[in-house]
């Protein structure tokens, strides 16, 4: 006993630790929830571990249907997508010109294709000859003429672009109604046109407003855009002007195509005149 | 002896002062932690019995305990520490070489001294913190790179704190 004793207080400092030691982790695991539940669970963790590869390993085996069932769901999701259906819904402006007798049709239409950096830019707009749309017509939005469609299946159009070699319109200067015609810049810079065959007797400005004359497919005064240069490269008797396009033609989104119901007739009646001639 | 009580007393309140209120707000990159307030069983007089050692250690692990909501983690972390000090103090220093009570402090025992005792004992103190929080083995190098730093830390707290001792007690 006496042994003990000494033996005890020889080596106290051991023993005290193991009392405090213990007491505190007593403490510790009693009022501390997390470390309880791991201190139980601490044996499922081989058994967890073992029962997570092998789930791991089977699912890996199955692979090949989840991934037709997946590519099934996908296919299926998306034929409810909003966005491939067709909208049949569709709202026309009409404009009755009791003046001029002239009757022109706007016909709203979303851009669905664009481009903008070839030299024969063409966009495609999601209405067609169900619509009311011909070859032919041309086509405007709220900031100015866009250009003109060249063909048509029932529910979509092709727009010839305003930034197309082959497009060319006639247009008049907006303050002395000198006409001219109008096709895209020769540098394929998406905002510079160039007016040209302007009479000399023209007084042209810079900043001057280029409109569309009435004598095509636009009715008058749709804006083209304004007088930026007015000694551009080339020209001989006539004058020729740049001008910067009123449409930024990268960033369409919504434009009207413009169904000019006397279309027809001005042409058959011009047709006569030249075989008349 | 009535002043080196009042010393360690007034080294009690002010080192969980700062533990609780300042150090517990601070983490670098939610690795580095400090506990500073081990200081105060690091610095204890030699003297100290054993007994009064252990219970000094449980009851301030008690105290950091009941501000950090971890009731026993502190206390038996701080209890792993005063058992370390114990083996530490009995295997570097000749306990009949000093008189008038002195304590183990940076300006007494010399700076090489007394970085490998506030390493030695800072290191074991948060191993055993740290892996007690955690309580499992998954994750061990977060937990080992976050023992390692908050070490750091610590003794670099320790380090200044004791110079700033030293110095005041060189002017006197």
């Amino acid at each position: 006993m006496r042994n003990l004793l000494i033996f005890i207080t020889k080596y106290n400092a051991f023993f005290l630790f193991i009392i405090f030691e213990i007491s505190s982790l007593i403490i510790y695991i009693k009022y501390n929830a997390f470390q309880k539940a791991g201190f139980i669970n601490s044996t499922n963790v081989v058994t967890g571990n073992l029962n997570q590869q092998y789930s791991g390993l089977k699912s890996y085996l199955s692979l090949k249907d989840v991934n037709d069932s997946l590519a099934r769901e996908n296919a299926r999701l998306r034929n409810q997508l909003k966005s491939s259906f067709y909208i049949d819904t569709l709202a026309k402006r009409k404009v009755d010109d009791t003046v001029f007798k002239v009757k022109y049709e706007y016909i709203t239409a979303k851009v669905i294709n664009n481009s903008t950096n070839h030299s024969y830019n063409y966009i495609t707009i999601d209405r067609g000859s169900k619509d009311g749309i011909a070859i032919g017509m041309g086509v405007i939005c709220s900031a100015g003429i866009v250009g003109k469609v060249v063909n048509v299946t029932p529910h979509m159009a092709s727009v010839q672009s305003m930034l197309n070699k082959n497009s060319r319109f006639s247009v008049m200067l907006a303050n002395n109604k000198e006409i001219g015609s109008i096709q895209w810049g020769n540098d394929l810079d998406p905002h510079k046109g160039l007016l040209f065959d302007v009479s000399t007797n023209a007084q042209p400005k810079l900043g001057e407003a280029v409109i569309t004359s009435g004598y095509s497919l636009f009715p008058e005064g749709i804006m083209v855009g304004k007088v930026t240069n007015l000694q551009p490269k080339g020209g001989g008797i006539s004058l020729n002007m740049e001008v910067n396009f009123a449409v930024d033609f990268s960033k369409l989104e919504y434009v009207n195509v413009v169904d000019y119901k006397f279309a027809p007739e001005q042409a058959g009646l011009e047709a006569q005149q030249k075989k008349d001639d | 002896m009535i002043r080196t009580l009042i010393i360690n007393l007034l080294r009690f309140i002010v080192l969980v002062f700062i533990q609780v209120f300042l150090l517990k707000n601070i983490t670098l990159y939610n690795f580095s932690t400090p506990y500073l307030y081990i200081m105060f069983i690091l610095l204890l007089p030699f003297e100290i019995p054993n007994v009064l050692l252990f219970i000094l250690a449980f009851v301030l692990g008690l105290t950091i305990d009941a501000f950090y909501d971890t009731p026993g983690l502190h206390a038996a972390a701080c209890v792993v520490l005063a058992l370390v000090r114990v083996l530490f103090i009995s295997i570097t220093v000749q306990k009949e070489g000093f008189d008038n009570e002195p304590e183990p402090t940076l300006s007494i025992m010399g700076f090489r001294w007394f970085f490998t005792y506030a390493l030695v004992l800072t290191f074991f103190h948060h191993f055993f913190l740290f892996t007690l929080e955690v309580f499992s083995f998954s994750g061990i190098q977060y937990t080992l790179s976050r023992i390692i730093l908050s070490s750091i830390f610590t003794v670099f707290l320790i380090l200044v704190s004791g110079l700033l001792f030293y110095r005041r007690k060189e002017r006197k």
